[in-house]
């Protein structure tokens, strides 16, 4: 007996070594351990066997069967290794082929810029909101303390739908809106279209766009303007920003500023983009004069607050080197891809 | 604005500053300098030669040679020029030295020209001697100069000193972008005045000597003044015996700098004081002014006057007039007339020196159609306390110059007079409202370098009459911050109150947006919010359509901006037309922007706004990715529910067959389709285009940022196939429909699998094929609970003429 099943072993390991692909791995198994197999068959034969016997014949052939069990997994696994290996030896791509692209689309460098604008001052604490783009003079100019006759209400630089109503030139406007509000105290930017007459070149249009900001508060002061548009100044266009506040006048604030950054292509060396001078002028600002708070119905005596106001096409010709402001209304796709 | 350094030294003797440190430190202290020129930046190496011999050059006929002593050393020039002579006093540049340009007017070159020795026509040539062109400057600022040749120097100039020196050009020029409300920076003194406070130097304005003879000029003329409003203070005076004849050269010279061309003695005074004081002035000829009276009134409408230019000019009651006893001789504060003007033999002159109403001036220049210097000085709104110094000033530069005798007393009528302006003083407030601390002393000591008084008995700070910019607190607070300087101001950041920031709920759909339109491959265009009124034609809008209620634009650019859209189709289908123009393929846009839809026209109150997404594509793709694009949006805005798409839409513009409006709980969302052929070619766009329009407004009452999660189902699917032959009129969407309204509970899905038209398929119909999904959240379903439903459906369908396929 015990003879047979070292016979049975060595038959069976013999035709497992001689199996080259997974299927007669899977023949050897049914002829030597299926049901109707040689171990089987031996298994049968127990009822020749003496009792006492069984036992130790039982426990051969389950050490038998373990044994060429055993080998035939070990090879089933050493098959389908070298054959996955031939697979992937077989399925080498040239990864250098073009990308499949999802074509995404492009935000227009306006938006870019106004979206860095936005999280600057929104995680400064300010709310982003809008105010109409077809405006009252009483809005536009009046409650800006540009009274009647006052050469910025010039027609040539104000577009009119009627003597009261024009299309606003400024966001400044907005500021009034939501003074009048009267829920303090108020930081916003309020960014927006605003319309001019002047005619289409490569650095005027009649429509474009403005930012404006306000704080309202008790206790502001000419210091905290200046320290809040350095931050804004150094967020958008590099840590080592510095700025310049240079006295100017607007009818709306008192006392005024214009502000340059030194020029970020030259670091304020002077070159062609700053025009030699090292500095570039972005904005208007000043302390909110007291006379636009009190017809917004805020007390000067108790609140106060400053104002600014950024041109978005110059922060966006500015920061991404467009020469002609034309390009931005065009839509032309070879533009707007780049950015 | 512009100033030569050397006119301001004249106020402020003591400063010393170089062209660029004098632009720094007055844009600092709010005198803006826009830019400056020097005179003298391209000239090197020129000094003041005499000619001692004159040879003629045996090679040319035309050129000279000339042994020149510059000084130290005679070197020898051979020149082309007619007007040398011996003796003559010239300027020479040496060898390595610089001009500013050639020797015709305007030839100025960049960097200038390098001057060295050379040979001409074989002769050596050591320098060059100099026109006035040459040294960078003009006939009108050196009208000795002549027409062609080299400058010649008066006889007493000393031979080898600096010749730009002795010219007056080492100078420099600055343009100066002087603020609305700083109408006093409009004249030297005022910038000097500020230029002495910025740099801590004394200011030393002309001082004006009493002027005239012992006659009184009211003997001469009576003025009277009907519109006290538009006319608030008029001088005049008196000069006799004039003597018409160039001014000096120091005046030429520094109205020349400021781009003022020299005439005569008499106009070039009136011009001088105009700039110096900011006061513009006229001169009559006295003996032309009938009756020997000025009246100021207003013109009638319809009146024709002659200005001294020779141009006929409308008038309108509105126009202020200067006139005579009898007649019209100027129109206020523009321009004088032709029928009293200055000539060659004029003998007794009238001086005026008025103030009028800005405002007026303003518009009456426009009205006219004549903007003058004098015109754009008042028109700022002019201090009339600072005519009687602007006119005795000019009678002093007469008399200084001998152009006249002036006749003593001026007839001034000047009923309210203007007091200067007190303003009530705080250190405190205004180092709070700063951010600083500055003393009291310092600030006051601010205020008294630039003329303000302060007054301690009331502790307010008095403001002359030429500072009309200030009133209040926060305006004495500018002045000290000016001069303590912006950069001295500390940085800080605003305490007080914490606030949130955020963007409103609209500026955040627009953002999901703008994201879902690039993500499904659309770039974001910008259009204009005006158009030409011709868009509705092209976009084929019947006569009666309310969207050709535009509103217009009182003053537009022109017609193809004078309308305020109504619809935001143009903007973008003429953004397509320019892509398809420059062959750019495969082009997709979308667009955030408004439309402005007017509440009535007129336009009474403000139009409504209504934010319209656009999107526009042409190239790859059809009206079902267009369509994706939409979905897609509703989707991410939470808008879960059924948007159905109505086919019969009756867009003009759109393909009749193929738009569709897009509605929501019953409520019209926007529009989309494909492009008209018509409209497509009234655009230029030569291939199929398809756009789509959601209007912001409608879509923000539905969209929303609340999700809820309601669970991963546990029980498994039960799916059932319909196929069906379907009526070609019976739409996909009355079909789903119908799966909806009879689906009962369990439905969970639905999809179209199929969808053929053709051969196989009977002649009007369309075969059509859909996957029903059914589930239940709490159990298997069981075949009975799917059979019953599915019955109940395939009834509901075979009565829309549907039949079942095998």
């Amino acid at each position: 007996m015990k003879d047979r099943l070292e016979q049975i072993k060595k038959e069976a390991i013999g035709a497992i070594m001689a199996s080259d692909v997974p299927e007669k791995l899977n023949d050897v198994r049914v002829r030597f351990l299926g049901k109707k197999g040689e171990l089987t068959a031996v298994l049968k034969g127990m009822k020749d066997v003496s009792p006492e016997e069984r036992p130790k014949v039982g426990q051969m052939v389950n050490e038998t069967r373990a044994a060429i069990e055993q080998v035939l997994e070990e090879t089933k696994s050493k098959m389908e290794q070298a054959i996955r290996e031939e697979r992937l030896k077989k399925e080498v791509i040239d990864v250098t082929l073009p990308a499949k692209m999802n074509n995404v689309g492009h935000r227009h460098p306006n938006t870019i810029a106004l979206e860095e604008v936005e999280r600057i001052f929104v995680g400064m604490g300010y709310e982003v909101v809008e105010g109409p783009e077809v405006e009252y003079d009483e809005y536009n100019f009046e409650k800006l303390n540009i009274p009647a006759d006052h050469p910025a209400k010039d027609e040539q630089d104000t577009f009119y739908i009627n003597k009261e109503i024009l299309l606003r030139t400024q966001t400044s406007p907005v500021q009034a809106r939501v003074m009048e509000q009267g829920k303090l105290p108020i930081r916003m930017i309020a960014p927006g279209r605003v319309f001019r007459s002047d005619e289409v070149d490569a650095t005027h249009s009649p429509s474009f766009h403005q930012i404006e900001g306000l704080v309202i508060d008790k206790d502001i002061s000419f210091a905290d303007l200046k320290g809040t548009l350095e931050v804004f100044a150094k967020e958008l266009f590099g840590p080592e920003t510095k700025t310049k506040f240079r006295p100017h006048h607007f009818p709306f604030t008192e006392p005024s500023a214009e502000v340059d950054v030194s020029c970020f292509k030259c670091g304020g060396k002077g070159c062609r983009f700053c025009k030699g001078s090292g500095w570039i002028e972005i904005l208007g600002c000043g302390m909110v004069h007291p006379h636009v708070l009190e017809m917004c119905g805020i007390d000067p005596e108790e609140y106060n607050g400053f104002a600014f106001g950024v041109g978005l096409e110059r922060i966006a010709l500015l920061k991404y080197e467009i020469d002609d402001m034309r390009l931005l209304y065009e839509n032309d796709i070879r533009f707007l891809k780049q950015f | 604005m512009n100033t030569s350094l050397s006119w301001i030294k004249a106020y402020v003797p003591d400063l010393d500053v170089t062209a660029q440190e004098y632009t720094d430190a007055m844009t600092l202290s709010g005198t803006k300098v826009e830019g400056f020129e020097e005179t003298d930046a391209d000239l090197e190496k020129i000094v003041i030669g005499q000619i001692e011999k004159i040879e003629k050059h045996p090679d040319a006929d035309k050129l000279v040679i000339c042994q020149v002593n510059v000084g130290n050393e005679k070197i020898q020039i051979v020149t082309g020029a007619p007007n040398v002579y011996e003796g003559a006093k010239v300027p020479v540049v040496l060898d390595g030295g610089r001009v500013a340009g050639g020797h015709e007017p305007g030839q100025r070159v960049e960097g200038g020209i390098k001057i060295k020795k050379g040979k001409l026509r074989g002769i050596e040539s050591d320098g060059m001697m100099c026109s006035i062109e040459e040294l960078g400057s003009n006939r009108d600022m050196y009208p000795e100069a002549p027409e062609h040749g080299i400058y010649i120097f008066p006889e007493d100039a000393e031979v080898g000193a600096d010749a730009v020196e002795a010219l007056g050009l080492h100078d420099a020029v600055f343009e100066y972008e002087v603020t609305s409300n700083r109408v006093d920076c409009y004249s030297v003194i005022g910038i000097a005045r500020e230029a002495a406070a910025t740099f801590g130097k004394k200011f030393v304005p002309p001082v004006v000597t009493e002027t005239g003879n012992a006659e009184d000029a009211a003997d001469y003329i009576q003025v009277s003044v009907e519109n006290k409003k538009l006319c608030p203070r008029y001088c005049a005076r008196v000069v006799k015996n004039i003597k018409i004849a160039p001014s000096p050269k120091w005046m030429q010279r520094r109205l020349a700098s400021v781009g003022i061309r020299p005439i005569n003695n008499l106009v070039d005074i009136t011009n001088y004081v105009m700039e110096e004081y900011g006061q513009p002035m006229h001169a009559y000829d006295l003996d032309t002014i009938a009756g020997r009276q000025i009246i100021v009134k207003t013109a009638a409408d319809g009146d024709v006057f002659t200005t001294l230019d020779g141009q006929e000019r409308k008038l309108d009651k509105d126009v202020l007039m200067i006139c005579d006893g009898e007649k019209e001789v100027g129109i206020a504060g523009i321009m004088g007339g032709e029928n009293s003007m200055i000539t060659d033999d004029v003998k007794t002159v009238l001086f005026e020196a008025a103030c009028f109403d800005g405002v007026n001036i303003r518009k009456s220049a426009k009205r006219v159609g004549l903007r003058t210097d004098a015109s754009g000085k008042f028109e700022k709104g002019l201090d009339p306390n600072n005519t009687k110094a602007a006119i005795d000033r000019a009678c002093q530069l007469v008399e200084e110059m001998g152009a006249g005798e002036v006749v003593g007393g001026m007839v001034d009528v000047y009923d309210e007079v203007r007091e200067p302006a007190r303003v009530a003083f705080d250190e405190k407030k205004i180092n709070r409202m700063l951010g600083t601390d500055i003393s009291k002393e310092q600030m006051i000591a601010y205020f008294e370098k630039l003329d303000l008084t302060y007054d301690e008995a009331t502790n307010e700070v008095i403001a002359p009459t030429f500072r009309q910019d200030l009133h209040c607190l926060a305006d004495l607070a500018e002045e000290v911050a000016r001069f303590y300087g912006y950069d001295n101001i500390p940085t800080t950041l605003p305490d007080g109150e914490a606030t949130t920031g955020k963007m409103t709920f609209k500026l955040r759909i627009e953002q999901v947006a703008r994201d879902i339109a690039e993500f499904c491959g659309f770039s974001q265009g910008m259009s204009y919010s005006f158009e030409s009124p011709k868009v509705f034609d092209k976009l084929l809008l019947p006569k009666d359509s309310p969207l050709r209620d535009a509103i217009e634009i009182m003053n537009p650019l022109g017609e193809d901006y004078s309308v305020m859209r109504t619809i935001s189709l143009n903007g973008m289908l003429s953004s397509l037309a320019t892509n398809f123009n420059r062959r750019n393929k495969n082009v997709r846009l979308y667009e955030l922007g408004n439309v402005y839809l007017p509440k009535s026209l007129p336009l009474a109150e403000l139009p409504d706004e209504r934010m319209q997404f656009t999107l526009g594509m042409y190239g790859d793709g059809d009206f079902f990715s267009m369509k994706g694009v939409v979905e897609e949006f509703f989707e991410k805005i939470g808008m879960k529910g059924r948007r159905i798409y109505e086919p019969k839409a009756d867009r003009p513009y759109l393909h009749p067959g193929r738009q569709a409006d897009i509605v929501y709980d019953g409520k019209l969302l926007g529009y989309l389709g494909e492009v008209h052929p018509q409209v497509a070619d009234n655009y230029g766009i030569g291939t199929r285009a398809y756009v789509a329009v959601l209007d912001m407004p409608m879509i923000l009452g539905y969209a929303t940022f609340d999700r809820k999660y309601c669970g991963i189902a546990k029980y498994p699917a039960v799916s059932r196939d319909i196929s069906m032959v379907v009526p070609k009129g019976v739409l996909v969407g009355q079909i789903e429909s119908m799966l909806l309204q009879r689906g009962g509970k369990y439905l969970e899905s639905f999809e179209l699998f199929d969808l053929y038209e053709g051969a196989q398929i009977q002649e009007g119909f369309k075969s059509v094929a859909y996957s029903v999904v059914f589930r239940a959240p709490d159990k298997t379903l069981e075949e009975a609970d799917v059979t019953a439903v599915m019955k109940k459906i395939l009834n509901g369908l075979e009565s829309l003429g549907i039949k079942l396929r095998e």
